[in-house]
């Protein structure tokens, strides 16, 4: 059962899989991985169906025992990985063997790495899912030195590749494809084009809820309150300030500030995987 | 009924009250939508959460549109009385803000049947409204680093209940024992929107 013990993990390592689905109306967000393409390759590299746990690595610094051979991948941000201090590749199937020690060093690019492991983390689903909601508090608690985690059984299929051919993470600005929102008429005719215009830099008030943007502010043209309304990740909410938030993994279910656009689900997992200081820019959707 | 979407994420349905929204929640909840992955109903509007791998959204546009709401459908009508004692940090001021005494806040508030109108703040978390317009407060100009699990709330027209110890700005009236929040039961949650709240003075 205690097939991994974690050795160090970095400045935060949550286990994730898709998240949790179909109790929006009681309050409870889908969470899951800010990335879930990294983490759908990795487990498709080990064989795992795609909705398996892993391990999301926030900037490295994940070292890990494995207590029986083990079957991983790491994915996502292209972090250094080695086992028992032999470097080794990101996007491909690793054999750990028993008694080896996994570790991962500070990405280069990207932010969030994830770690496939054959048979999946099997710690135990809280209202159908593995994911830490770090808003809610819901699953299991981030990763801790010493923490015992089991992997489940191997799934009947093998692995069919040893690697997957994946662009880099890139390290200069970041653009990201927008949709106007669904209150972009609660701002001004320039605000759009303001933020389709400018540059942003992501803060390091970012985290798995949102990314925190410094940049152009955007200009409401309607004060007032607007009613508290569902949000997805991608939306780009704006308070008060002018300074947009992009929502990402655990966002709040409802929120009371108006969307001026939302990121397409796709550049979703690349714009999780920016880095505080990283800059950001919107183009449209044609 | 205007339907606005969320790029590829999310089609919001705006209604015109609390009312039509229940209604096709209610009528959306019961069909399988595919590609749908959540339903989240509001103050105003219906969230459609899709996972766009799996979601045609002009497809699903014309299935909200075509879709009869359903007002005596909202699929939670009990009742759940709720025990709570009055001794809340809050009261006080909410006797000065609404002209009321401490005795008169909670007669109103135990006055009347509540309706969980949407959840959203936090997991279990309830927004209760039909409650008396006398009781209409705003929030605290500062929020709580902690209010405790099981706190009795206003803010605006709204009851609530905290289902665990977290942050918030609510004015808090009194507490309840009883546990609005398990991840064990099924459902977890007790109030999920259309459940009817009765508030009830614990002594």
């Amino acid at each position: 059962m205690n097939d991994l013990r974690v050795l160090a993990t970095g400045p935060l390592a949550t286990v994730q899989d898709l998240g949790r689905t179909g109790m929006g109306d009681i309050g409870v967000g889908v969470s899951g991985a800010a990335d879930r393409r990294s983490l759908r390759l990795g487990n498709r590299l080990v064989g795992n169906r795609e909705e398996a746990a892993g391990i999301e690595i926030t900037l490295g610094g994940l070292a890990l025992c494995a207590r029986r051979g083990i079957t991983v991948a790491v994915t996502g941000a292209d972090c250094p990985v080695a086992v028992d201090g032999r470097e080794a590749a990101v996007n491909t199937v690793l054999r750990v063997p028993a008694g080896s020690e996994l570790t991962t060093g500070t990405p280069e690019r990207g932010s969030r790495a994830y770690l496939a492991v054959r048979g999946g983390v099997d710690v135990e689903p809280v209202l159908g899912s593995r994911s830490t909601d770090t808003l809610s508090g819901l699953g299991p608690d981030p990763l801790r030195t010493g923490d015992l985690l089991p992997v489940g059984t191997p799934p009947e299929g093998f692995p069919t590749v040893d690697a997957a051919p994946v662009a880099e993470p890139p390290a200069g600005d970041l653009v990201l494809t927008v949709v106007p929102g669904p209150r972009a008429d609660w701002f001004t005719d320039d605000a759009l084009s303001t933020l389709l215009g400018g540059t942003y830099r992501v803060t390091p008030r970012s985290d798995r809820v949102g990314m925190r943007l410094d940049g152009p502010l955007l200009e409401r043209a309607r004060t007032g309150e607007l009613p508290s309304e569902g949000m997805v990740p991608g939306a780009l909410q704006v308070p008060p300030s002018g300074e947009p938030t992009l929502f990402l993994a655990d966002h709040p279910v409802t929120g009371g500030y108006p969307v001026i656009a939302v990121v397409r689900s796709a550049d979703v997992d690349r714009a999780a995987q920016a880095r505080p200081g990283q800059r950001l820019r919107f183009r449209p959707a044609r | 009924m205007r339907i606005l979407p969320l790029a590829d994420a999310g089609l919001l349905v705006e209604l015109d009250d609390l009312e039509s929204v229940h209604a096709l929640y209610a009528a959306l909840s019961r069909s399988h939508l595919p590609g749908v992955t959540n339903l989240v109903p509001a103050a105003r509007t219906l969230l459609l959460q899709l996972d766009p791998r799996h979601a045609d959204p002009a497809e699903l546009e014309r299935v909200v549109r075509e879709t009869r709401p359903d007002p005596e459908g909202v699929p939670e009508k009990e009742l759940v009385r709720v025990p709570v004692v009055y001794d809340g940090a809050d009261l006080g001021e909410v006797a000065e803000l609404t002209g009321l005494t401490e005795r008169g806040v909670i007669t109103e508030h135990t006055g009347t049947d509540w309706t969980v109108a949407f959840g959203g703040f936090a997991p279990g978390f309830g927004y209760l409204a039909g409650g008396s317009p006398r009781l209409e407060v705003p929030r605290r100009s500062e929020s709580r680093t902690r209010v405790p699990r099981g706190a009795v709330g206003l803010a605006g027209k709204f009851s609530g209940i905290y289902p665990r110890s977290s942050p918030g700005g609510w004015r808090l009236i009194g507490r309840t024992e009883l546990e609005i929040w398990r991840t064990d039961r099924q459902p977890p949650a007790l109030l999920r929107p259309g459940v009817r709240v009765r508030f009830e003075e614990a002594r």
